[in-house]
C-alpha cells in the first residue's frame, strides 16, 4: 500500500516508528510540513533553527534519482548559506559564466554573466538536485544534534486532511498502519502535483505548453568548455532546440525539445536517445548514459498561497517552465520569506495576518517568474507560424545588429525580485541611495575584511548603519532589532559604499530577518525605526 | 541620421511579447496583413527616406 513511485538517489530518512503512532489521542505539533523535498526540508531547517518544533512527512525515505533542477542561483545559495549549508553546495557545484546561443550552425549571441566582484557566491552553480537536497538534510542532522527540534518521517503518507479554523488534522499511512496527527500549522511543500492541493480542492490554473523535452544526462570525456550552450533549430536536427550544460562528476545535461505528439516509451529507448546524441556530438565521442527523462511543463500558480492554517510553498504553490532556473530557486525564496513570519506568529510576537504578506510577496515573485519563463518559452517554442517567423527574424538579425540581441530569449536567468510597493515596506528616505538596495530589495552581498556582509545579516531584525549613528537596540513587543555598525572604510574595495550609500554620506537600514530591506534613511532615531519594524511585522 | 541598430526600446521582452500577442488567434493571411499595416505605419512615423532605404537593405540581406 506504500509503494515507491520513484527510485532513491539517497536513502536519508528511513521509516521509524514514532511515539505518536502509539498515542491514545492524536498528538498536536506546532508545524507539520508535507513533503521532504528541498523546499520542505529547508522549511523545517529554518523553523528548527528558530527552536520551533517541526515534523516533516514524506511518502518516500529519501531523495529521488535524477539531476532535475541543476541550476542554483546566487540568492538561493545565500539563503542556504544563512541556514549553514551553502558552502558544501558551492564546493561541489560547477561555476559557469559564459552562455552561447546558436541558430542552426551559426553562433548568434554570447553572454557573460560577468560576475560582480565582492560576493561570497557566484551568479550560478550547476549541481544535481540530489546533492542540493542532501546538503540540506546533512545540515538538518547537524542541527538536530545541536538540539534543533526537527523530525523527518519517511514513509509517512498523508492520505487526507481536515482543515479546521485553528489547526489541521492529518490522516497518515505508514508501513505499520495508519495514525492521526494534528498540526497548528501545515506547510504544503509536496511538489507540482501537490496531493495536499488536491485534497483541499484548490485551484492551480495557468498555461500548459504543448511540447516535450528529453533530458539526457551523460558522462563523457569531451572538450566542451564549462559554458551554457543553447541551439535554436540545431543543424544536427536532434530537437527543435537543444541545451548543453555541465554538471559536477563529469556529467553533462543535454535537453532536446522533441515536440508534442511523441511516443514517450519509444523516445526513451536507449538506441533512440543515442541516435540524437550521436548526431549532436559526432561519431567519435564516447559517452555513458547516466539518467534520462521526458518532461512537459506548465506555467501556473495557486490563487492564494495561504488558506488559513495551511500555507503552500515551492512547486506546490507555483510552477514555471525550466527556462531561467526559476523553480527551486524561487522555492527557496518562499522558505526564506515564510520562516521568520511563521516563527513570529507562533511565538505571539506578530499578528496572524503577517502571514498574509507571505502570499502577497511570494505571489508577486511567482508572477514575475511566470512572466519571464512564459516569455522564454514562447520564444523557444513559438506557438504559431508568425511567432516562429518573428523568432527566426530576431535570430537572423542578432548576429549583425546589436538591437536584436536583447530579444534573443533562451531563458532570463533567475534573480530575486524586489518587493516594490508591497505592504510591509517602510520608508525609503535615503537621499541618493542606490536603486539596488531600495526598500523591498534583497541585500546584495559585499566584502567585509576576511568575510562578507551577508554573513553578518539575517535571522532577526537588524539596524545596519554605515557611517551613521543609530540606537544599539530597538525593541517592540518582543521583537528586537540590533545594530550592525559599519563604515564605508570597512571595505577597501568600495563595494559596500557603492551598493549601500550611492551618493549618500551615511545610511541607516532596517534589515528584515530574510535579509530584505525594510526601510532606509539618512538617519533614524528609535521611534522611526520602531515604526518601520511594526510595519514590517504587519502591526500597523 | 543613419539607421539605429543599437537597442533603442526599454523592456525588450515586453515589447516583443506585445508584438507576438497582437498576432494571437489570427490566420496566416491576417497576420501578414497586420504586419504590412504595421510596417507602413512605422515607415510613415520614421519619415526619413534614407533611414528607410537603409532599413530595407538591412532586412533584405
Amino acid at each position: 500500500m506504500l509503494q515507491d513511485r520513484y527510485t532513491l538517489a539517497f536513502k536519508l530518512y528511513p521509516y521509524e516508528r514514532s511515539r505518536d503512532q502509539d498515542a491514545a489521542a492524536p498528538v498536536r505539533h506546532p508545524v507539520v510540513v508535507m513533503g521532504g523535498g528541498p523546499i520542505g526540508v529547508a522549511t523545517a531547517l529554518d523553523l528548527g533553527l528558530q527552536g520551533i518544533p517541526v515534523v516533516v512527512l514524506d511518502d518516500h525515505e529519501g531523495i529521488g534519482m535524477g539531476s532535475r533542477a541543476i541550476c542554483f542561483a546566487k540568492r538561493c545559495l545565500e539563503i542556504a548559506d544563512r541556514y549553514g549549508c551553502g558552502e558544501p553546495m558551492l564546493d561541489k557545484g560547477v561555476v559557469w559564466n559564459v552562455g552561447k546561443v546558436f541558430h542552426d550552425d551559426r553562433q548568434v549571441y554570447e553572454f557573460n554573466l560577468l560576475p560582480e566582484a565582492g560576493h561570497k557566491y557566484p551568479a550560478f552553480i550547476n549541481l544535481q538536485q540530489p546533492y542540493f537536497e542532501k546538503f540540506i538534510v546533512d545540515r538538518v542532522r547537524e542541527a538536530q544534534a545541536n538540539g534543533a527540534p526537527i523530525e523527518l518521517r519517511g514513509k509517512n503518507r498523508v492520505d487526507s486532511v481536515e482543515v479546521k479554523d485553528d489547526h489541521v488534522v492529518l490522516h497518515i499511512t505508514t508501513p505499520e498502519g495508519p495514525y492521526t496527527l494534528e498540526a497548528d500549522w501545515l506547510i504544503g511543500c509536496d511538489g507540482a502535483s501537490s496531493p495536499l492541493r488536491g485534497m483541499m480542492g484548490l485551484d492551480f490554473d495557468g498555461r500548459v505548453f504543448e511540447d516535450n523535452f528529453l533530458i539526457a544526462d551523460i558522462k563523457m570525456k569531451a572538450d566542451f568548455p564549462t559554458e551554457r550552450w543553447f541551439w535554436f533549430e540545431p543543424y544536427f536536427k536532434s530537437g527543435a532546440s537543444t541545451l548543453l550544460h555541465k554538471q559536477p562528476d563529469g556529467v553533462w545535461r543535454i535537453d532536446f525539445q522533441i515536440g508534442w505528439n511523441i511516443d514517450r516509451k519509444k523516445e526513451l529507448q536507449e538506441e533512440n536517445i543515442r541516435a540524437r546524441l550521436d548526431a549532436m556530438l559526432g561519431p567519435d565521442v564516447e559517452y555513458e548514459m547516466v539518467w534520462n527523462s521526458i518532461y512537459t511543463f506548465q506555467c501556473r500558480r495557486m490563487k492564494k498561497f495561504r488558506h488559513g492554517r495551511v500555507l503552500f510553498a515551492g512547486d506546490a504553490a507555483h510552477q514555471v517552465s525550466p527556462f531561467g532556473a526559476r523553480g527551486a530557486n524561487s522555492g527557496m525564496q518562499d522558505v526564506d520569506n515564510l520562516g521568520w513570519k511563521l516563527g513570529m506568529v507562533i511565538r505571539g510576537e506578530a499578528p496572524d495576518h503577517l502571514l498574509d504578506s507571505y502570499h502577497e510577496e511570494r505571489a508577486y515573485g511567482a508572477d514575475e517568474n511566470i512572466l519571464n519563463s512564459t516569455r522564454a518559452t514562447d520564444f523557444i517554442t513559438p506557438k504559431s507560424k508568425m511567432s516562429h517567423i518573428f523568432r527566426n527574424a530576431v535570430l537572423d538579425l542578432a548576429e549583425a545588429h546589436e538591437f536584436a540581441r536583447p530579444l534573443v530569449n533562451s531563458g532570463r536567468l533567475s534573480v530575486p525580485c524586489t518587493y516594490d510597493g508591497l505592504s510591509l515596506n517602510g520608508a525609503d528616505m535615503l537621499t541618493g541611495g542606490p536603486a539596488r538596495t531600495r526598500v523591498g530589495s534583497p541585500c546584495p552581498d559585499a566584502p567585509l575584511g576576511d568575510g562578507f556582509l551577508l554573513g553578518r545579516l539575517g535571522g532577526s531584525f537588524q539596524i545596519l548603519t554605515i557611517d551613521a549613528d543609530a540606537p544599539e537596540v530597538v525593541e517592540d513587543e518582543g521583537i528586537t532589532a540590533t545594530r550592525v555598525a559599519l563604515s564605508a572604510s570597512d571595505d577597501a574595495t568600495g563595494a559596500l559604499a557603492a551598493r549601500y550609500l550611492g551618493d549618500a554620506k551615511g545610511a541607516v537600514y532596517l534589515i528584515r530577518p530574510d535579509q530584505h530591506v525594510a526601510a532606509r534613511w539618512d538617519s533614524a532615531d528609535a521611534e522611526t525605526i520602531r515604526a518601520a519594524m511594526r510595519k514590517a511585522c504587519g502591526k500597523d | 541620421m543613419p539607421l539605429n541598430t543599437k537597442p533603442n526600446i526599454k523592456d525588450p521582452d515586453g515589447y516583443y511579447a506585445e508584438l507576438i500577442a497582437a498576432h494571437q488567434g489570427l490566420s496566416d493571411d491576417d497576420s501578414m496583413a497586420l504586419n504590412a499595416r504595421l510596417v507602413l505605419l512605422l515607415m510613415n512615423h520614421i519619415g526619413d527616406r534614407e533611414v528607410l532605404s537603409e532599413a530595407l537593405a538591412a532586412a533584405k540581406k
